[in-house]
Order: structure tokens, then C-alpha cells, then sequence
């Protein structure tokens, strides 16, 4: 046993450290700190900055362009980028399509599309659930009927996260009506110009927006765009769910909030005294705090058993369930901290005029309530106790 | 990093493993438990020899141990099979005597029992305003008051014990043979004593004492978290068996979903504590060894009392049944939470470090 790094990684951890301070914009961090919405310009300009240094594709191998971390350093960088505030990485391009191209891509597919995921050429969202298959993903009804040389796709994708700046989707379709269910499906790569596409924003709980609907009538998509075999699209989506799981647990946000928490209720006053010194809050704050700690070597353990087996367990699933719930309960102390002068609308007050609580906190009500997703996307925290049932149960 | 087990420690606790399981079985386990003196003297002695008690203490203090991973294979070991041998005892005497340089063959050899008397009737947690005291007498001192809770005590040849002297905590070893000693089995089945003292001659260990208390205690924590984790590893373990095996409505319990995911947030608290205790177990000793103690005692206590209600409730009324051994791990689990400080004092002194 021996919780601390090696010597490699402590000064891998100061590389990441310094190329942060020395790159990252204050306007970035700033805008983080704030937790509202960030610009498109800006998560661009952030990628960029970090291929420079080739750190943007940290999942992908070296020969493609990655920078053939360890699961270790992959973890280090992640808490690093969360500790200086840094914008988080848009995963669907990088984290999602690149290792499922790179596993069960074409020559040909690898060719094109690598480069211009990590160039920032094509902006990549998921197409996945619908608004009949949520948890129930195998269920999905978006339909791709071959017609020549052209998939054409006829259906409608939901909850597509940031779909409103992608050039181009990834798709489950059903492409066999007749196979069972997880059996009739692909996996299509579709470009967002197509005709028959259309996009229309969702107003999300907090007012932002954030994710899409995204709709298909009679879309024309050369068969080329297939990825792997045809009806063996699940088998990627499967395959992408490990994927999904780096930094599930999110620690590095909750590190992040729980500073943010404490800071607060040392500014904020209640009853004549710190909000920091009522024991009923401060009490609140020390449960979050221990199951944040816990949650670290939780995260760490999982970590060092995924190096060791070359691939993360069923376990997992307890960093999504248990990490979730933390960061939740953190978000709701931020709010409760500031009670009402979390209470003001984004937007209204924060934009010129005058600032409502320390230092630009007025957009914690909004957060909180955009943070209730966590639990629910990725595999809602049920589905997770469903696959630990069966995985690590065997119930 | 690394969360192997030296191949060392792995020996240790493979050993420990089977040994209990095949000479401390649950049957044995109850005929010792619940009954005075709670102990079994020839099992105790094997026990020694397979090294559970040198692994308590460091080379240079004649061990092979003494950090808090050596101290938790030990106690998870004895948690697994519910062992109500005075190991706490042990385990907390030996961190004093380390500190102190003084000889402790006795205790590594198991020749001698030490148990550890800190608490108090009105304030067993709170260790500095006690109302034990000592004063200067002859060559020596002696003491007067009234310790609680002293666990092993009912069969300890020596007593290390916390007394005021000039306004400070100081350690103290008292013979049993001069003392009054109400020994008494717990709720758990293991075996404590009330250590009465009016005038009985003490000898000095250390006045000033209050960090190598602390230390003892933090040690104590490790042991206590450790041992919870082994408790509660084998009551999930029987629990998820018994929601395979037990038939209601034509199929097995555990195709409810109810009990599935109930039987996962017990296994979710699990790694959690399991996740805590290793680090305050590696944190030992050094300067945040409090700190992490504390957030450790109260995981466990949190996810002690809910794995061992949640057990009762999923098994059934079987559960409730003494014949069940499940009952019994259930009581060692909630009532191991008001040894050292509970799940509340623990997250009250993390809170005084929010307010620094």
C-alpha cells in the first residue's frame, strides 16, 4: 500500500501545473469560476491551446495523435485542469467518436476524421437517446433504410448535448426492424448540413441551453459513414461506455465546489457569526467533506485496478452513483449558503449593472438545479445499481 | 501508488484468514463471547505466534510492524470472524510503549495482556478533563477515580492509564493485581472492565502525555475502522447469499429490484469505508493522523450502523435470531461506532477544522 505517486508522476503534475498557469486565459477561469454558460469561441480557443502542447486527445494513443498517457496521468491532468479552473474538454469528438474510430474505424475513416477532430475542423455530437428510449437505450426507434449507395435516416434524437454548434452527429439507428432489439442496430456517422436535418433547442430546468433535439426526415447518408459492421452498432455503444467512465466520479469538480462552499460560508453571516461557525451548516459542509475524501481514494483504487487490468471493472459505477450524489450535495450547500442572493434570475443582474453576492456568485441557484443531471445522464444512477446487481452482485 | 498489500502483509493476513476461520469459528466464537472472561487464553497464544501481536509494533521496538497497514491487516483479519480476543488492548498499549522506548516483549510475546484505560463514566470521549488523577506518593504516585469502558480490561495484567497529574494528562502503568477490576461482557459479545482506582499505586510513564494519548487512540481508530471493514465485508457477502437463496412469491428475494438496490448502496457505503480507513491507515502517525482518523470513525460509523440495519431488515427475521450469525455481526458493527469517539464527536472535530 502506498497512496502517493511516483516521483514520475509528481513531475508530470508540475508540468500540467505550469503549462496551466503559463496558458490558460484569466477570461477562461474567470467564466468557469462563474459556472455559467462558456461560448463556443471559447471552448475552441481552449482546445486549441492544449493541442499545442498535444494534451487535447488524452485518451488516444500515440500514433494518432494522443499523448499515450497512463490512467494515472490521464487522472492527474484531469485534476489539474479542474484545480486552475480550466474549461472542461468537449468530450464527444475527443473522448466518444476518436476511440471508437481508432478501435472500429476504416483506414479510410481514421484518415479523415482524426485530424479534424483534434484541429477542431468538425464539432461532433451524440446522437443516442430518444424520446422513447432513455434508460432504455436498446429500444431506440430512429430508423436507417439502405437505398443505393445512401443510409437514409428517418427518426429523432433528444438530449443532444451542445448540438446547437456541431458540425457533425454520431448515430445509433436501427437498421434491422426485424433482429432483437440490441441486435438491429448501427452506428452512422451523419454531417449536420445535410438536408432533412433539423435542430431545435431545449430550455433546460435553469434556463440555459445546453442540449437539442435533433430531427431526421428522409436524411441521405453515403453508406460509407457506417462505423464496424452493419447491425453491430450496440457492441460500439457498449464499448463507448467505458470510455465515458474517465473521471466519472468527478472529483476534481467537487474539490472544486467544496473550496467554493467553504469560501462562501466563511464570507457569508448568519445569527451574528460566520455561517462557517453554525454547526448546523458546518456540520453539512464536514459530512460532504468525508465522503469527498473517501470518494478520492475510492476514485484512486479504481484507477489503479483499471492499470492493472487494462480496463475498468463494474465497479466503477460506484464512482458514478456515489460521486454524483457528492457533488450534488455540494451544489446545494453553495446555494443554501447564499440563500436568497442566489435566488436572482442569470442574466438580469450579473451583466453590467451590479453584482449580487461575493464575487459573482448569483449564478449558484442555477447550478444546483443544472447539476440535478448528473444522476440522471451517462446512465442514470439506477441503471448503475442495475449494472452493479448484475455485474459485481450477480443477483 | 499502489493498493496491493506488501507480499509481507498478504501472508500476514492470508494466515490470520485461516487460521481464524478454521479455529474461530462462529460456534466458538459465541461459546467465548458473552461470557466472562470473554477470552480464549490457548487461542490468544496461537494467535501470538502467528504474529498478530508483533505485527503491532515496529522492528526497532521488536515487532515486524507497527505502521497503520500492519495494524489494519491484523483487525480486518479479526473482524472477519468476529474475534472478541483483547487485540484493542494490544494494539493501543503497544503504540504508547513504542513512543516511549520501553521494553514491550511481554505484550509482542502475549505473555502479558495490556488494556488501554481512557474513558470515563460521564465523558467517555472527551480525554482532556478527566477526573482521574494522580499525586506524588513515596518514590511513586498513585491514582484515584474511576475508569470506564477499559476494553480487554476484564482480562489485562496491566493497565496503561490516563491521569491528571499537575494539570495535564499523563500515562500510568497499573497492575491488576492492585487495582479493583469489574470485568463485564459487552453487547458485542467482547469483554471490558471498570477499573476502580482509590489511592492504588501507579508508576510514571510519561506526564505531559496528551499526544502520545492522541496517537494511541488514532492508532485505535485504524484497528477499530479496519475490523469494521472486515465485519461488514462478511455481513454483505451473507446478505447478497442469502437474497439468492431465500424463495418468496415463487423466485428468489434478490430478483427484487427493491433489494438489489439496496444490497448495492450497502456495497457502495463499503468501498467507501474501506476507501477512508486506508487512508487514515496510511496517514498514521504523521501530522494529519487525527484529521483522517476522525473522517475515517465516522464513515464507519455511518456505514456500520447501515449495513448492519439494512442486513437485519433484508434477511428477515432470521436475522433477529441469536442462532443467526448475522446478529451478532450486526452488534459488533453498531456498537463498535461508541468505541473512541462516535460517528458525531468525530464529525464535530472535523468541523472545528473548517472553523480555523
Amino acid at each position: 500500500m502506498d497512496l502517493s505517486f511516483s516521483e514520475n508522476d509528481i513531475a508530470f503534475r508540475d508540468e500540467v501545473r505550469s503549462y496551466l498557469a503559463d496558458n490558460l486565459p484569466t477570461a477562461m477561469t474567470e467564466a468557469v469560476r462563474k459556472g455559467g454558460e462558456l461560448t463556443k469561441e471559447m471552448m475552441e480557443d481552449w482546445h486549441v491551446i492544449l493541442q499545442r502542447k498535444g494534451w487535447l486527445a488524452t485518451i488516444w494513443p500515440k500514433e494518432y495523435g494522443g499523448p499515450g498517457w497512463t490512467p494515472v496521468q490521464r487522472h492527474i491532468f484531469e485534476e489539474e485542469c479542474c484545480r486552475a479552473y480550466a474549461p472542461r474538454i468537449v468530450p464527444f469528438g475527443l473522448n466518444m467518436l476518436g476511440p471508437v474510430l481508432i478501435e472500429f474505424g476504416t483506414q479510410a475513416q481514421k484518415d479523415y476524421y482524426l485530424p479534424r477532430i483534434l484541429s477542431g475542423e468538425d464539432w461532433w455530437c451524440q446522437g443516442y437517446s430518444e424520446p422513447g428510449a432513455g434508460s432504455d437505450l436498446a429500444s431506440l426507434k430512429t430508423r436507417a433504410v439502405r437505398d443505393g449507395d445512401h443510409w437514409v435516416i428517418n427518426g429523432q434524437k433528444t438530449w443532444t448535448t451542445l448540438g446547437q454548434h456541431a458540425d457533425k452527429i454520431f448515430c445509433l439507428c436501427r437498421t434491422d426492424a426485424e433482429a432483437k432489439q440490441q441486435q438491429g442496430i448501427s452506428f452512422i456517422l451523419v454531417d449536420m448540413n445535410t438536408p432533412g436535418i433539423e435542430v431545435r433547442p431545449i430550455r433546460l430546468i435553469e434556463g440555459g441551453h445546453e442540449v437539442n433535439e435533433v430531427f431526421f426526415t428522409d436524411v441521405r447518408v453515403p453508406v460509407e459513414n457506417l462505423v464496424g459492421e452493419e447491425n453491430k452498432g450496440w457492441t460500439i455503444a457498449k464499448f463507448l461506455l467505458t470510455h465515458e467512465r474517465t473521471g466519472i466520479a468527478g472529483v476534481g469538480f467537487s474539490m472544486q465546489s467544496l473550496e467554493e462552499v467553504k469560501a462562501l460560508a466563511r464570507k457569508m453571516r448568519r445569527g451574528g457569526k460566520r455561517l462557517i461557525d453554525d454547526p448546523l451548516f458546518a456540520a453539512r459542509i464536514a459530512q460532504a467533506e468525508v465522503d469527498l475524501e473517501a470518494m478520492k481514494i475510492t476514485n484512486l483504487r479504481m484507477l489503479f485496478k483499471a492499470q492493472q487490468q487494462g480496463a475498468p471493472g463494474p465497479e466503477t459505477s460506484i464512482l458514478k452513483i456515489k460521486g454524483t450524489v457528492i457533488h450534488q450535495e455540494l451544489k446545494d450547500l453553495a446555494r443554501r449558503a447564499l440563500g436568497p442572493v442566489a435566488a436572482p434570475f442569470p442574466g438580469y443582474l450579473a451583466e453590467g449593472n451590479i453584482m449580487f453576492g461575493p464575487d459573482g456568485t448569483e449564478h449558484n441557484a442555477a447550478r444546483y438545479f443544472n447539476n440535478r443531471k448528473t444522476s440522471i445522464f451517462g446512465g442514470s444512477n439506477e441503471i448503475q445499481r442495475n449494472i452493479l446487481s448484475k455485474a459485481a452482485l450477480e443477483l | 501508488m499502489d493498493f496491493n498489500l506488501t507480499e509481507d502483509r498478504q501472508m500476514l493476513a492470508d494466515s490470520l484468514n485461516r487460521y481464524l476461520g478454521d479455529k474461530y469459528p462462529v460456534e466458538h466464537r459465541n461459546a467465548v463471547a458473552y461470557d466472562l472472561p470473554c477470552h480464549d487464553d490457548g487461542k490468544w497464544a496461537e494467535l501470538a505466534e502467528l504474529g498478530a501481536l508483533f505485527a503491532l509494533s515496529p522492528e526497532s521496538a521488536g515487532g515486524f510492524g507497527g505502521t497503520g497497514f500492519d495494524i489494519a491487516v491484523v483487525f480486518e483479519a479479526l473482524g472477519r470472524t468476529l474475534c472478541p480476543e483483547p487485540m484493542l488492548g494490544a494494539a493501543m498499549a503497544a503504540r504508547i510503549l513504542t513512543a516511549l522506548q520501553l521494553d514491550q516483549e511481554a505484550l509482542l510475546s502475549g505473555a502479558a495482556k495490556y488494556a488501554v484505560a481512557l474513558a470515563e463514566v460521564d465523558a467517555p470521549y472527551d480525554l482532556q478533563a478527566m477526573e482521574c488523577s494522580a499525586v506524588a506518593q513515596g518514590d511513586g504516585h498513585v491514582l484515584t477515580g474511576r475508569k470506564t469502558s477499559v476494553y480487554g480490561g476484564q482480562v489485562a495484567d496491566i493497565f496503561l492509564v490516563a491521569a491528571m497529574l499537575d494539570g495535564a494528562p499523563a500515562l500510568f502503568e497499573v497492575q491488576a493485581a492492585a487495582a479493583q477490576v469489574v470485568g463485564y461482557p459487552m453487547m458485542d459479545g467482547a469483554g471490558a472492565a471498570e477499573l476502580l482506582l482509590d489511592g492504588t499505586p501507579a508508576q510514571l510513564l510519561a506526564a505531559n502525555a496528551g499526544a502520545i494519548i492522541s496517537d494511541a487512540v488514532n492508532a485505535g481508530i485504524v484497528a477499530l475502522c479496519a475490523e469494521a471493514v472486515g465485519v461488514m465485508d462478511v455481513v454483505h457477502a451473507t446478505t447478497v447469499d442469502y437474497l439468492k437463496t431465500r424463495k418468496q412469491f415463487g423466485v428468489p428475494i434478490g430478483k427484487f429490484q427493491v433489494l438489489q438496490h439496496r444490497a448495492v448502496d450497502m456495497l457502495t457505503e463499503i468501498e467507501q469505508a474501506r476507501s477512508i480507513t486506508i487512508k487514515a491507515a496510511s496517514e498514521l502517525g504523521g501530522p494529519q493522523a487525527g484529521r483522517f482518523a476522525s473522517m475515517a470513525k465516522n464513515m464507519i460509523g455511518r456505514a456500520g450502523r447501515l449495513v448492519a440495519e439494512e442486513a437485519i431488515q433484508m434477511h428477515g427475521g432470521i436475522a433477529m435470531t441469536w442462532e443467526y450469525p448475522v446478529s451478532h455481526y450486526a452488534k459488533r458493527l453498531v456498537m463498535l461506532d461508541a468505541q473512541l469517539g462516535d460517528t458525531d464527536y468525530h464529525l464535530s472535530r472535523i468541523m472545528a477544522d473548517l472553523a480555523a
